[in-house]
């Protein structure tokens, strides 16, 4: 597979989150507004390229018996390194996401990753796949944010979308409207690409 | 065993660079997060104090409130705001603990007689849309001027004055009630406030 294809599976065919349906827990939790989705989606990004990196790096150092606690190790360290970053320079983007950036840790997007694809691959394929899953998992994270906002709160981003007098759909923000946006998302997907819902 | 000491030693090796990696992090990003957390402090008591040109918060003076579950005493802070060396305001730092969903922490602000100037929502866990509307600014704008002797310190549900909000009772209510709880605190102990010596 070239590097461009390794990037663009996850953005698409293998989107973590529409076609693997993976890491619901965060997902589900952070996507209350477009923006907290973006943060948590590039959050989880940075992790999983510079765990896939390091992974990969030490793929042949590590013994089999001892993979999954190294690759715990070594993906707790970046996120803690992401927590510590967003605390010192986007205050406002850590205080929003809350308890969800340590939990990034148990992300089984990003463990998958690392067991699946970065142990057995060379660096730089590790890198592109990385950014891939990434950018695919922030997209959808992005979308059902905005859909959940729209519906939700009447706005994107903060922008209002609707009149001001519209009344907005409290369900759609609260954790129930994370799994019926979550739904409709993939029900509107399927019929786009198989034309059956 | 060698196939032992191996595991043992790679995840050994792993784990410490691993700590190695966080402890320069830590060092790089500690300064930066320091200034963001009193920054965010700076932010709130502006909100809620009249204009001062000291910096209220190391102006401060501690007092005990009470003791916790453990009898370990539980400290409050109370922020001294000066216009040219004279005092102009007060800001204190209260919890409620019988929220909809976990403590709310507000910041409340009072003028020299007793009036509260504003008060901003600094933390909590409300149902977002219902609960969370406690900290919009009509909410909080409520609290401005009301003092122990010009309000009646209730909802208006239960029979007072401040209105609650459609949906939310509860939340409403544990802001007011500590609110006022923190007014009682200050109006008894006020001269120890006012007189105590800065830093």
């Amino acid at each position: 597979m070239s590097l461009v294809e390794e990037f663009k599976k996850g953005i698409w065919e293998k989107n973590p989150v529409f076609k693997l349906v993976l890491g619901m827990c965060p997902i589900l939790a952070v996507t209350t507004s477009a923006e907290n989705g973006l943060g948590m989606g590039l959050a989880t990004t940075v992790v999983l390229i510079c765990s896939n990196i390091v992974v990969s790096m030490m793929r042949k150092l590590i013994p089999a018996g001892v993979r999954i606690p190294a690759f715990i190790i070594i993906i707790a360290t970046f996120v803690t390194v992401v927590q510590l970053a967003m605390e010192a320079w986007v205050y406002d983007l850590y205080q929003a996401l809350g308890i969800f950036i340590p939990l990034i840790v148990v992300n089984c997007l990003i463990l998958g990753r690392a067991e699946g694809f970065a142990s057995k691959h060379p660096v730089i394929d590790s890198i592109f796949d990385g950014g891939g899953m990434g950018i695919g998992f922030t997209l959808a994270l992005f979308i059902l944010g905005a859909v959940r906002e729209l519906f939700g709160s009447g706005t994107i981003l903060g922008f209002s979308i609707f009149a001001a007098d519209y009344p907005p759909v409290l369900l759609m923000i609260l954790p129930p409207g994370g799994f019926i946006a979550l739904g409709l998302v993939l029900a509107a997907l399927n019929k786009f690409t198989h034309g059956k819902a | 065993m060698k196939e032992f000491n191996r595991l043992v030693i790679t995840l050994t090796l792993i784990a410490a660079g691993a700590g190695m990696l966080l402890s320069l992090v830590e060092s790089v990003t500690r300064e930066p997060i320091a200034m963001q957390r009193s920054l965010q402090q700076l932010k709130a008591l502006s909100a809620v104090l009249p204009e001062f040109d000291n910096s209220p918060d190391t102006d401060v003076v501690l007092l005990e409130v009470g003791k916790d579950k453990k009898g370990h005493p539980v400290q409050r802070t109370f922020f001294r705001a000066r216009q040219g060396e004279q005092l102009v305001g007060i800001a204190f730092k209260v919890t409620a603990a019988d929220g909809y969903s976990g403590n709310i922490e507000v910041m409340v602000g009072l003028d020299t007689h007793e009036h509260i100037v504003g008060i901003e929502i600094l933390a909590h866990a409300e149902t977002p849309g219902l609960g969370s509307k406690i900290s919009e600014s009509w909410f909080k704008d409520l609290f401005r001027e009301r003092s122990l002797d010009n309000t009646d310190w209730r909802v208006k549900k239960d029979g007072g004055e401040i209105d609650q909000i459609t949906g939310a009772t509860i939340s409403p209510r544990a802001i007011v009630s500590t609110v006022k709880s923190g007014l009682d605190f200050f109006h008894q102990h006020r001269q120890q406030i006012v007189a105590a010596p800065g830093e």
